[in-house]
């Protein structure tokens, strides 16, 4: 009896909680050939209805200030979560944003967020969209009070299957946005299968343009998930645009016109591409790197090497380069029912 | 009927077991009473009749500051830190009970200097959401329309001064307003400026005694005036909006040193 006395008090094991939700965990795939998982599961363990939760308050309008712009507006399934043919979004008044929307897939890998990398932790994330004048134009305790008010759907409900009681705070509501991100893994391209042994899931042309881009390309989109996560200049003419990337962050002028090594997972879907959208194909994207590269002060020193700029490519390898791009495309990922708009809620 | 034997005598147990003393400071008190002047006068807000040092008019809207890891020194040397859980505070110049800081819990005894950062501290800027809570919660009802937090660089905002000047250059609206937003706590994962200053403010001759019967109050003064006149004199004119930049750091110094004790009152 002694021993049950000191286990009630003890604070590491706490009595068990009678409102915590009999809810399904979810697992979340971890291809073995992924680098290891960033994100914490252990701090936020994934669950049917936290996921569930996630996805409706993703696809909910009520995030921004009048109720137009969700998530999923500028962040749209079919095209990888990304703003199909916007080279910067259009937020809330049909303000236009600063920077082209990235995919939002295989978040739980990611170490930090935004082309500049100003975010570092996914719970602290979707905090930045809803306040951002350009985007929802929201405050937070607005959201936390709209959603506590919610009768359709009944959010109190929806996060006290989630989460054991209808309570609706900060780190709820950000965690269950993260539970539906970081479940959002896309690793069934045809090159996903392709690693997994099917030797010939890759036509010889795409298997020559793996080749090439590991020989060119993989310096900065290195590994399975196509990008190093570091932040470069990649030669872009900056002259037209104040846009000083990873500087706004650091304030080292070190940083000045670096963004972040986007993965190429679904890049054929993608489109338009750079941190500003000004490429809208991936042709136009190799052309830069074959023969447009500036030379700046930070200019990365993978772009200029033998005192050359650029990417040495001939036409022919640009295009086994692209075409083995296109086997990146997860078409599973784009059409899989369990991350679309659930019907309600005012994604656009 | 067994199982429900079980369960009360398992929480009779319980109980039992968790009798423990009382803590013997569990009721003593120190308060933290912030008075925010300029100069020697308090602050009036909306009031443009302020001067700095190189003779610019200015008002103050908006006055905003973090408080956070208090700690106290005994005249025996000792010294006595605020649990960090319970030591964020945010003072706001138009909410008068976030002015007056009551730290519970103190031991017994005499306390000679009081210290605390201005500002989060790097280590709390970087933790789980779970963590901030309370002042440190962006999605708590206070921080609306003074957003004390940067979510697209994720960081705290340390101090917050607004107000107008005449000698500010009109913006697009027709205003001439100034806006200082100090944070940067030295960078997640890459190195940038670190704005955290703390503050040591010994109490002079008048020891803070603290008792079971005796729950002093300390009035901490902050002088606005100083954020522009201090070992940098800083120009509305030139330095109008001052946010995430190198600059802030000047401001940070300058800040560092406006706050000095009003006051111990037993």
């Amino acid at each position: 009896m002694a021993l049950f006395g000191w286990a009630a008090c003890s604070k590491s094991t706490p009595p068990p909680d009678p409102t915590t939700p009999t809810t399904e965990t979810l697992e979340m795939p971890q291809p073995s050939y992924f680098p290891s998982v960033v994100y914490d599961l252990k701090s936020n363990p994934l669950t049917y209805d936290g996921f569930q939760l996630g996805r409706s308050l993703f696809y909910d309008g009520l995030l921004s200030r009048n109720g137009t712009i969700a998530c999923g507006t500028c962040h749209q399934q079919a095209v990888a979560f990304t703003h199909h043919g916007h080279d910067l979004s259009h937020g809330i008044d049909d303000k236009i944003g600063m920077r082209n929307a990235p995919p939002i897939q295989n978040m739980a890998w990611s170490k930090e967020f935004f082309w500049d990398g100003g975010v570092h932790q996914l719970d602290l994330f979707p905090i930045a969209p809803i306040e951002n004048p350009v985007e929802m134009d929201e405050k937070l305790p607005n959201v936390l009070q709209k959603l506590r008010d919610s009768k359709n759907p009944n959010y109190p409900e929806l996060f006290k299957k989630a989460f054991g009681t209808t309570d609706i705070t900060t780190e709820r509501f950000t965690k269950a946005l993260s539970q539906f991100m970081v479940f959002l893994v896309s690793n069934n391209s045809r090159y996903d299968l392709y690693l997994r042994g099917t030797t010939n899931a890759l036509t010889a042309t795409e298997k020559e343009g793996l080749a090439l881009f590991k020989q060119k390309c993989a310096t900065c989109h290195a590994g399975e998930l196509f990008t190093d996560q570091s932040f470069r200049n990649n030669g872009l003419d900056n002259s037209r645009s104040s846009d000083q990337g990873r500087f706004r962050i650091t304030q080292n002028p070190d940083d000045l016109f670096k963004f972040k090594v986007p993965s190429l997972r679904n890049v054929g879907y993608t489109s338009p591409y750079m941190h500003d959208g000004r490429f809208s194909t991936l042709e136009q994207v190799l052309n830069h790197y074959a023969t447009n590269v500036q030379k700046t002060a930070t200019l990365d020193p993978a772009l200029q090497t033998n005192g050359q700029l650029g990417i040495s490519m001939t036409d022919d390898e640009k295009a086994k380069i692209i075409a083995f791009l296109k086997t990146l495309s997860d078409e599973q990922f784009v059409k899989d029912y369990r991350f679309a708009d659930p019907g309600f809620g005012k994604a656009f | 009927m067994k199982k429900l034997f079980f369960g009360l005598l398992f929480i009779a147990a319980a109980l039992q077991s968790c009798k423990t003393d009382p803590d013997p400071n569990e009721k003593n008190t120190l308060t933290l009473s912030f008075l925010n002047k300029v100069g020697t006068q308090e602050v009036v807000l909306g009031q443009e009749s302020y001067q700095n040092a190189v003779g610019e008019t200015y008002g103050v809207t908006t006055y905003n500051y973090f408080i956070s890891n208090i700690s106290l020194k005994k005249s025996d040397g000792t010294t006595y830190t605020v649990p960090q859980d319970s030591s964020y505070f945010l003072i706001k110049e138009t909410n008068p009970a976030s002015k007056k800081v009551t730290l519970r819990g103190i031991p017994t005894g005499s306390y000679t200097e009081l210290s605390f950062m201005i500002g989060v501290d790097s280590l709390r800027n970087t933790m789980d959401i779970s963590r901030r809570t309370g002042v440190l919660d962006p999605g708590d009802a206070t921080h609306d329309g003074d957003g004390m937090y940067w979510s697209w660089n994720s960081g705290y905002i340390f101090l917050k001064l607004e107000g107008t000047s005449p000698q500010v250059a009109a913006d697009a609206a027709g205003n001439r307003k100034y806006r200082y937003h100090i944070g940067g706590f030295g960078g997640y994962n890459a190195k940038t400026f670190n704005n955290l200053r703390t503050v040591k403010l010994p109490l002079g001759s008048i020891a803070a005694t603290v008792g079971p019967d005796q729950q002093p109050v300390i009035e901490v003064v902050s002088d606005i005036s100083k954020i522009f006149n201090g070992t940098q004199k800083v120009s509305l004119a030139q330095y109008p909006t001052v946010m995430f930049a190198d600059y802030s750091s000047t401001i940070a110094n300058n800040y560092a040193a406006m706050f000095s004790i009003g006051g111990v009152k037993d």
